[in-house]
Formats: structure tokens, sequence, C-alpha cells
């Protein structure tokens, strides 16, 4: 892990600022997780009053990645950096992996269902199998493969009979 | 042209005109689903297109995204025929989707190996977006073979219209031999082969009869800057914006 790496040769208190700031920057299409929750941040190096962080872009055609780009750099320069560099990290591939254990209590309490955990690839059975956010029931069925954003797909639920959208398996 | 360049405006410009075909179906398509599936696949596919344009600007010196896509003359473009085509009825739309996507998502599959690492890294992140483009056409298409006599004849008339076309896909470009000796792209000839083992036993399983691969040029030119009349129409109205406010800034 590259930030457990750097945590050990920058002052503590400093790199916990720049992720207690990385925190209030929200993905406006999921306004309740912040960048933090969904894994988008790959690395951070602090040097005196220069911070350079690295995101990791969610899907391609993301409208909202250049903001969330914006957004990082008017957090770090409100905690008094003065040199401020926020990088798009173009090699790693996001996956829905990265998205943390809080960050899905988020979206479970949205009544968006998380995505499953899996092992690279994921599968069409990956796709299958979802919990109703509502009810809890795993009696449901794949609806949709696309939803309301390019993020989500929509299931139905047997057991209280609802459509719910779910965080698609990336 | 430097023959990665060649490579990469292609598949830009088959992405920016295929995407822009899908959205032409936001807020007609036949079910609600559909309109949301297909308007995702546009974002998708012009979110990649601007993605490639970019590596051209970044490695290559290359022109700003809005300048490839709206300010080019059709000559300039390197997109194959099949993806000009109007849309049609939702059976030649969702063929040509069928055909055209398990191409790109194959011709992707090859480049995570490619030795141009900025294109290698694009395709390994992409891969997981472009799954269920695929799934979305195999899917629909399973399901429509097997729903009525009518929708199946549909379906065969639309394969046998989008077949030759698609063969364009693979017209090879004046650089297949560097692009192969430098380890950037394998070749259409070895995409084509393996497209069609791909395409051909789906599609035969569905009760389908499948044309021959062939190297009749029906759908080539594209590759050479060479388009149907159904190009230029499609380039005024993404452009129509942009040209009635050059000055306005986005
Ligand atoms: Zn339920």
């Amino acid at each position: 892990m590259v930030t457990e790496h750097i945590k050990q040769r920058t002052p503590v208190l400093s790199l916990q600022a720049v992720w207690d700031a990385l925190a209030q920057v929200h993905d406006p299409e999921l306004p309740d997780l912040s960048i933090v929750d969904l894994g988008m941040v790959s690395e951070i190096k602090v040097n005196d009053n220069r911070v350079q962080v690295k995101i990791i872009p969610t899907y391609t055609a993301c409208p909202a990645t250049a903001l969330i780009q914006l957004n990082v750099a008017e957090q770090l320069r409100g905690l008094g950096f003065a040199e401020v560099e926020v990088l798009r990290d173009s090699q790693t591939p996001w996956s829905s992996n990265r998205i943390s254990e809080s960050g899905r209590k988020k979206l479970q309490a949205l009544g968006l269902a998380p995505p499953p955990q899996f092992d690279s690839p994921w599968t069409e059975q990956t796709l299958g199998q979802a919990t109703c956010p509502f009810c809890g029931s795993n009696d449901t069925h794949l609806h949709s493969l696309f939803g309301t954003t390019l993020c989500r797909s929509t299931h139905f639920c047997t057991g209280c009979g609802q459509l719910f959208e779910r965080f698609k398996p990336l | 042209m430097n023959p990665t360049v060649e490579l990469i405006t292609k598949m830009a410009d088959d992405a920016l005109i295929i995407g822009h075909r899908h959205s032409e179906w936001t807020g007609l398509g036949p079910i609600l689903e559909e309109d949301i599936a297909m308007a995702s696949m546009a974002q998708d596919k012009i979110g990649h297109a601007l993605a490639l344009y970019t590596l051209l600007q970044e490695h290559f010196a290359g022109p700003d995204p809005d300048t490839m896509a709206f300010s080019r003359k059709p000559a300039d473009f390197r997109c194959c025929h099949l993806v000009e085509h109007p849309n049609g009825d939702y059976d030649f739309t969702l063929m040509r989707h069928f055909l055209f996507d398990h191409a790109e998502w194959l011709r992707y599959q090859m480049l995570r190996q490619s030795s141009f690492a900025p294109m290698a890294h694009f395709a390994n992140r992409i891969s997981g977006e472009l799954k269920y483009h695929i799934l979305h056409a195999n899917t629909l298409l399973q399901r429509l073979a097997r729903g009525s006599e009518e929708s199946h004849a549909r379906l065969q008339a639309a394969l046998n219209d989008a077949f030759p076309l698609a063969m364009g896909i693979f017209e090879p470009g004046p650089y297949e031999q560097e692009l192969a000796g430098t380890g950037v792209f394998a070749g259409e000839e070895i995409l084509k082969n393996r497209w069609f083992l791909e395409v051909e036993h789906r599609l035969l399983s569905w009760g389908f009869q499948v044309p021959a691969l062939s190297d009749a040029p029906a759908g080539w030119g594209g590759r050479k800057g060479y388009h149907t009349e159904f190009l230029q129409p499609l380039l005024d109205e993404m452009a129509a914006v942009i040209r009635s406010q050059p000055e306005a800034s986005w």
C-alpha cells in the first residue's frame, strides 16, 4: 500500500489533515459518499508546504471527474498548502472493490445496494446475485444492466415486490 | 501519419460516431430500459472517444478533443461505414451493437498487451465498462431470437444487412506491419478471425444463418477517409451547437 508507506515517513498530522480534507469532497451523483469512501484516492505525497494527490477516475465517461479534481484542489488549498497538485491516475483501473466498508454502509442507507466484492473478473453470475436494500431478501433478479447513472443496475425483489438499484460491480 | 496515431484515430472515430447513433434513441427507445441502456452506452462510447482523443493530444501533440470531434472534414475521419449508417429499426441497431461491440471488446483485449503503455493502461481500465455493453447485446439478442417468428426473421434480416458492413471494421490500415512489428497492435486480420469465432457460435446457437467471412470490400473505405453519404449530416448535427456559438466556453 502506497499510503502506508508514506505514513511512515511524513508527519502524521499533515497527512491526516489531507485525508480529512479529501473526505469532504463528494461525488455529485452520490452526495453522501466522499471520494475516500469510493476509493478514488490512490496516492498522497506531502512535502512541507507542497501536496500532490492522485485521483482514480471511476467510469471513463463519468461527468463528475473534472469537478472532483477542482474540488480536491480547493480543499487542499484551504488547508494552507502553497503548492497543490491534483493528478489523474490513469494507470490504476478503478474497481468497485475499492469502495470502503463505510462507503458500503452509506450506499445501503441510500437504498442503493452495495456492489458485491468479487475476485476479478466478475461474471454474469455476480450480476444476478443482489440483496434487496429495502427488505434484505436475496430472492431477487437482475432487471436491467443499466440504471439512472452509469454506475447503477436495476433489480427486482420478489420478497417485497419492488424494483431497486445496485451500485454495479466494476 | 504515425502508425499509433492512425490506430487511435480510427478507434476514437468509431466510438464517437456509434456513440452519437446510440444517443439518437434517447427518448425514443422501444421500452424505458432500452432507452436508458442505449443512452448509457452512448455516454460510455463518447467518453471513450474523448479519452482516446486526449491520448492523441497528450502523447502526439494532437489537436484538442473538441477540434477532433467537431471541426474535421469527413475525409479526415477514419470510422468504418458500419457505425455511420442510420439506426433504422431497433433490430438493425441491436445487431450492429452486437457485431461492433464484440470487435471493440476483442480489440481492447489485444491492446492490454500493447507496447504503447498509455494504450495498454486505457484498455485495462475500460474492460469492465465494455463488458456491460457485450452482456447487454448478448442478452437482448438471445431473448429476441427466441421471441417470435417475427423477431427472429427481423434480426436475421438485420444480420444480413449489417454483416458485410462489419467487414469494414477490419479494413487493413496503411501501417499493419509497423503496428505489429513494434508490438503496438497485432493487426486487423487476427482481430477479424478472433471476432468471427466469437460471434459465429453465438449467432448459430440462437438459430441464425451466419454469412461467410469475406474480404469483399463492401464495407471498406472508412479507414482511408471515404465515407457513406450518412456521415456528413451526422457531423453537421453533432457540431450544430458549437458552430452556433464558436466563441462560447463550456
Ligand atoms: Zn425487497
